[in-house]
């Protein structure tokens, strides 16, 4: 059935009348600023400002690291949201809220727990350096600031999808002789998977957009760890043009991982 | 014996044990909450017993003793539930050749199993449907031949019929006596026509126990619980023998039977006792105008309601805490002017009432 065939417009919707107004003023509210970016927009230079050396990098970088964030999302989040969701866990409540903490966390706070974790004197970086590794201000510093603030995005995504599912087919795999490794790859995953894809979009748009924790964590050194928002905040102060065409950058991304999200929810629910 | 199961399981009440052998269908009968599925799912695995040991063709499943346990997917137990809970994400072909799949056949030998399989339940065509394209019946049959391409030792029918629209019921239940011949088997069923084609043996649960089993006919016919009695159709009253064919049962009085000739003769005085009689045996009359002539049966009763049934009336009534229920024509039930309320007496032959050892 398609979506809107149950929205019907002749349905009741017991909405008051006066409720359009300030939903009106709120639909203004998110959609208003982009209208004033996409004016402020030096179209003469736009390619120009988005393909010069820094900005280059600065996309690079992002992509990469955001990338490789979510990977790093999609090895420990998916045991992570299985366990929380499946598993003989006491305090399951707590154990969902302390993952959830950095998605509430200033990501600045963020970066100074990781600072002080795996920094140079830092209670684990301090032995890392010993080992003659250093993470704070690498591109590996960046890597693990994305992924700390982005993870409970794909946890909690997969968890609710994992829970909606419940466990019945698994328990018919496995009468059916499906070991548990098995039953995870060929029935848990694939029954899950809208979940799973809404979750790693989600985490990778949050690793795209991470700022706070970045900046705290790994610094601001071109092609190293200044990614495409640093180098939004940065160009902001020294060539203003530049900043809004590479904003409108990250909002033209923003906007594709959005529709993904959105597009596959759609086609999500009307199949059903 | 091929597969043997005792098992407590405190949190619902369950402490039951049976064997099923080789080769051997059983259905297992109770009201909701006895403790069918719970016992399913000891068996299957998915559920752990407080104490208990199961046994399936010499290899120990559980044992709390010894703490030997065998998880669900090495048991060789296959589990058909109400739903068919086919996987959503493959095929018909995919669903039943995943078992195979799973015991670490080749992909090419899985199809060939497969498609074997779907032609037993006769759904060669519905192979490369998705399951959401199938109907209720069809999803079931499929489900069946799922089960049975992990060639399990023992099949496990949790209520196959459940989930199925009338129409769709017989078919499935032709199948699946012809897949049950010869194959150790549970099925969990609320229809008597189940247990009689499916089932050589019975075992009737009630509040976690198992109150009765035997041969379906036979428990049928002469049931020992309130609820085979209830399946069979019949009134089923528990009393103290007093003498021959007769028994005290609170609330009625005195009930006189007939004596049946195979089952153990007279239950001795003073022991547990049954009397079992049909609804259409039960005659009902006012108090005022009870015929005289004295049949040997008369109890005082209450009718408690009355359920319309075709051209005939149900009349449920209760003496104390016995029930019983009659059978009269609407007319009859018109005569007498019945209401929840109304005191009434039961008459009932002796010749038409069984008596046996309980």
């Amino acid at each position: 059935m398609p979506a809107s065939a149950r929205r019907s417009p002749r349905g009741y919707t017991g909405i008051p009348r006066w409720v359009y107004v300030p939903a009106a003023v709120g639909l203004l509210f998110v959609v208003v600023p982009f209208v004033g970016i996409l004016a402020r927009v030096d179209w003469a230079h736009f390619v120009p400002l988005i393909t010069s050396e820094s900005s280059l990098a600065a996309l690079r970088l992002s992509l990469e690291t955001a990338l490789a964030s979510t990977a790093a999302c999609l090895l420990i989040g998916v045991p992570m949201a299985l366990v929380l969701a499946r598993g003989p866990v006491r305090g399951r409540r707590w154990l969902r809220g302390l993952v959830l903490l950095p998605l509430v966390l200033p990501p600045v706070v963020g970066g100074l727990a990781l600072l002080y974790t795996f920094g140079r004197v830092g209670f684990v970086g301090r032995w890392l350096e010993v080992a003659g590794l250093q993470i704070a201000f690498t591109t590996m510093a960046v890597v693990m600031a994305q992924a700390f603030v982005s993870l409970p995005f794909l946890v909690v995504s997969l968890e609710g999808g994992l829970r909606t599912a419940g466990g019945r087919y698994e328990a018919v795999a496995a009468t059916l002789g499906a070991a548990p490794s098995h039953v995870f790859r060929r029935v848990t995953l694939p029954l899950v998977l809208p979940g799973l894809v809404s979750g790693l979009v989600l985490s990778f748009a949050r690793s795209l957009g991470e700022f706070g924790a970045t900046l705290t964590f790994a610094g601001s050194l071109q092609g190293v760890t200044r990614t495409l928002p640093l180098e939004v905040y940065l160009q902001r102060e020294v060539d203003p043009d530049a900043a809004v065409a590479l904003a409108l950058v990250l909002v033209v991304l923003a906007g594709a991982v959005v529709g993904i999200v959105y597009g596959r929810r759609a086609a999500g629910t009307a199949e059903r | 014996m091929t597969f043997s199961l005792r098992a407590v399981v405190l949190e619902r009440s369950l402490d039951a044990e049976f064997d099923v052998l080789d080769g051997e269908t059983i259905a297992v009968l109770g009201p909701n909450g006895a403790g069918k599925s719970t016992l399913f799912g000891l068996a299957a695995g998915l559920l752990r017993p407080d104490e208990g040991r199961a046994e399936l063709d010499g290899r120990v499943l559980f044992d709390t003793r010894t703490g030997a346990w065998v998880p669900p997917h090495a048991r060789g137990v296959a589990l058909l539930a109400q739903d068919p809970l086919l996987f959503p994400h493959l095929t018909v072909l995919e669903n039943v050749a995943f078992g195979p799949r799973a015991a670490g056949a080749s992909r090419r030998a899985a199809k060939a199993a497969a498609e074997r399989w779907l032609a037993e339940v006769d759904a060669v065509a519905l192979a490369d449907r998705r399951p959401t394209q199938l109907s209720g019946g069809q999803a079931q049959r499929i489900a069946v031949a799922r089960a049975l391409a992990t060639e399990p030792r023992l099949l496990l029918l949790d209520e196959p019929f459940a989930a199925l629209d009338v129409a769709a019921a017989p078919a499935l239940r032709r199948l699946l006596r012809r897949v049950l011949a010869g194959r150790t088997a549970l099925v969990i069923t609320h229809e008597v026509l189940d247990a009689h084609l499916l089932a050589d043996r019975v075992v009737v649960l009630e509040r976690g126990k198992v109150a009765e089993q035997g041969p379906t006919a036979a428990l049928l016919e002469r049931p020992r619980s309130h609820f085979a009695a209830g399946l069979a159709g019949l009134n089923f009253v528990r009393g103290r023998a007093t003498a021959e064919g007769r028994l005290a049962v609170d609330g009625l009085g005195e009930v006189s039977g007939t004596l049946g000739s195979d089952d153990g003769g007279s239950p001795a005085p003073g022991s547990d006792a049954v009397a079992v009689f049909r609804p259409a045996d039960v005659a009902l009359f006012r108090p005022e105008s009870v015929p005289h002539g004295s049949p040997r049966n008369a109890w005082r009763a209450v009718v408690e309601e009355l359920e319309p049934r075709g051209p005939q009336v149900r009349v449920h009534s209760a003496a104390g805490g016995a029930r019983v229920v009659a059978d009269l024509t609407a007319a009859a039930a018109a005569d007498l002017d019945l209401a929840p309320g109304t005191a009434v007496v039961l008459v009932a032959k002796a010749a038409a009432v069984s008596v046996y050892p309980a």
